[in-house]
């Protein structure tokens, strides 16, 4: 099943974190395996990496702290050697790291560069976009990156109930449109022609860090977008080319797009108001968004929404 | 260890709860404002399963013949399961599968609702005043159900019985695979229109995206005219609008002794 939610905030920067987390948490039933956020802060020159060095399970295992930090080591040379002038780098956990840098090259060689490190994977790029994802409810995954106090204008999250995969990282949303910057996905459903997706978008050079249907939907809208298509066109446009039951979110630096496929088969509220959309797939997250009795509506099937910050 | 196992002693007949989200040894609250014949439940800080212990214990133990549930906060699955005649008021507007598998309750509900309001329902009304999400109505076999507001997609899928009155507009797939009983839509209405249909009608007064399959324009009767003036008065809901009628056209289920493929070339 999992849920999704997004919220916009069209009045100014709110503390998105703590929002999300009230929606992200409400929905627990739908998901408690796994909590993912894709935040977007204040636009800044500098780069946000968000990359972790291991899945959450394998991180505490004998002689990993000396091997984590090794390769942390390793990622801050690799980003001198490049060319990025590291500001800051942090880390919560020990296997999940946040840094940002001084960069004006391509983000792929970048990505590229930095994933040949052991275990690594990056999970967000971007002047904005942050993306923070663990495993638990929406509450653990909060606490544990600190996330109350997130100020931004908007994001999306979701929750996750592992049915046909594993319980780890690699397949917790949301995805990042690797290697296109600030571009993010979150999804609900099944995508039925992924294989067939997934072998055009390598063929153009793209690659994926996961097995799951719903990167092909990040990677697929950020390459009509790098062609020239708006986020709404290319929505649109992927309501013909993706076959499968789906609803999903996807967010750039700044807008916010919901579409929902030909059977409206997967659920999603929609509420909006002069100065906040939020959207989620129970009514209740947006409850605990508002804290108050709100009309909202359900979009309609092939139904796309599109929101500028 | 969380979840797996209700504890010893535990009448909840919870017995697996992998994911530690159920709450096996939940009691009824006690909590609910009693005046005479009639009580209030105020649902603020209640889970589903507590509102639900509480709502139980007003109509079977307290005898209560109406109750008033305020404060439902989307909650999901509130009012399911209730077996006897009685009046059940909503303030505001409960989540998914509210109302489900009743069989007798008078419910009405002063908001919206999410998906699948009154899906099973046996016997009784339940009137929204606002919107409905989709599969309002799933596998209705008796009763009212009425949406004053539009409703999402796959209204009344597998409907079995009973009657649905949408004042505004209705999605995709309405009527999908019906059984039995009628669908009043005074709104316009999505793609494949009882599509897969074995039986019943569909009344329609706005425009219609398109039919589905086997589903055809129906001949009116004064039975129709009758029906639609019966239940607009019943649910003061004024007059009513024109409608077109559509049936099954029974050219798609067993409805013959062609074989499988004999039909393919038949349909």
């Amino acid at each position: 099943m999992c849920g999704i939610a997004g919220v916009i905030h069209r009045d100014g920067p709110a503390d998105l974190g703590a929002e999300l987390t009230r929606m992200l948490q409400s929905m627990r039933h739908r998901g408690p395996d796994s909590t993912g956020y894709a935040l977007y802060g204040p636009s800044d020159d500098l780069v946000v990496i968000r990359f972790v060095l291991s899945e959450p399970r394998k991180a505490k295992g004998l002689g990993m702290a000396e091997r984590l930090e090794r390769n942390r080591v390793e990622i801050e040379t690799r980003l001198n050697k490049i060319g990025a002038d590291v500001a800051t780098m942090s880390s919560e956990t020990g296997y999940a790291f946040r840094a940002t840098v001084r960069y004006s090259g391509e983000l792929k060689p970048l990505a590229d560069y930095l994933e040949d490190v052991p275990g690594c994977e990056v999970l967000s790029l971007g002047h904005s976009l942050e993306i923070v994802k663990d495993l638990g409810d929406a509450e653990t995954v909060a606490e544990q990156y600190r996330l109350p106090g997130f100020v931004g204008t908007h994001g999306i999250g979701h929750v996750r109930m592992a049915t046909e995969s594993d319980v780890d990282l690699a397949s917790a949303h949301p995805y990042w449109a690797y290697p296109f910057s600030d571009v993010a996905v979150v999804h609900n459903g099944q995508l039925t022609n992924y294989h067939q997706w997934r072998r055009r978008l390598e063929r153009s050079g793209h690659r994926f860090q996961s097995e799951c249907d719903s990167e092909i939907i990040a990677v697929y809208l950020a390459e009509k977008m790098e062609n020239g298509a708006s986020l709404e066109g290319a929505m649109k446009q992927s309501l013909d080319d993706l076959d499968g039951v789906f609803t999903y979110l996807c967010v750039t630096a700044t807008e916010l797009g919901v579409a929902k496929d030909e059977m409206a088969a997967k659920p999603l509220v929609l509420f909006e108001s002069d100065d906040l959309v939020a959207v989620a797939t129970e009514e209740i997250a947006i409850r605990a968004l508002t804290g108050m009795d709100v009309e909202t509506r359900d979009p309609y099937e092939r139904e796309v929404l599109v929101w500028q910050v | 260890m969380a979840g797996v196992g209700a504890p010893s002693g535990s009448t909840s007949g919870v017995n697996y709860d992998a994911r530690g989200l159920a709450e096996p040894n939940a009691e009824a609250p006690g909590t609910a404002e009693i005046d005479g014949n009639t009580a209030r439940i105020d649902a603020t800080d209640l889970s589903t399963r507590l509102i639900n212990l509480e709502l139980k214990r007003l109509l079977n133990v307290e005898g209560i013949d109406e109750v008033t549930i305020v404060n439902p906060g989307a909650k999901h699955s509130v009012g399911v399961g209730i077996l006897r005649r009685c009046k059940i008021n909503v303030e505001g507007s409960p989540g998914w599968f509210a109302f489900g598998l009743i069989d007798g309750p008078e419910v009405h509900i002063n908001g919206r609702v999410g998906w699948s309001c009154a899906e099973n329902m046996m016997a009784g009304s339940v009137v929204i005043e606002g919107c409905a999400g989709s599969l309002t109505g799933a596998a209705l076999r008796g009763g009212d159900l009425v949406v004053k507001g539009d409703v999402g997609a796959r209204t009344g899928i597998d409907q079995k019985g009973g009657t649905i009155i949408v004042m505004g507009n209705v999605g995709i797939n309405t009527g999908f695979m019906m059984q039995r009983g009628r669908q009043i839509i005074c709104g316009n209405a999505g793609h494949n229109l009882g599509d897969s249909m074995y039986d019943g009608e569909i009344y329609v007064a706005g425009s219609i995206a398109s039919l589905g399959v086997d589903c055809v324009p129906g001949g009116w009767t004064d039975a129709d005219t009758e029906l639609i003036n019966r239940k607009f008065r019943i649910y003061g809901l004024g007059d009513p609008p024109e409608f077109q009628k559509f049936v099954c056209g029974k050219q798609l289920h067993n409805y013959d002794s062609l074989e499988p493929s004999e039909r393919k070339l038949v349909i």
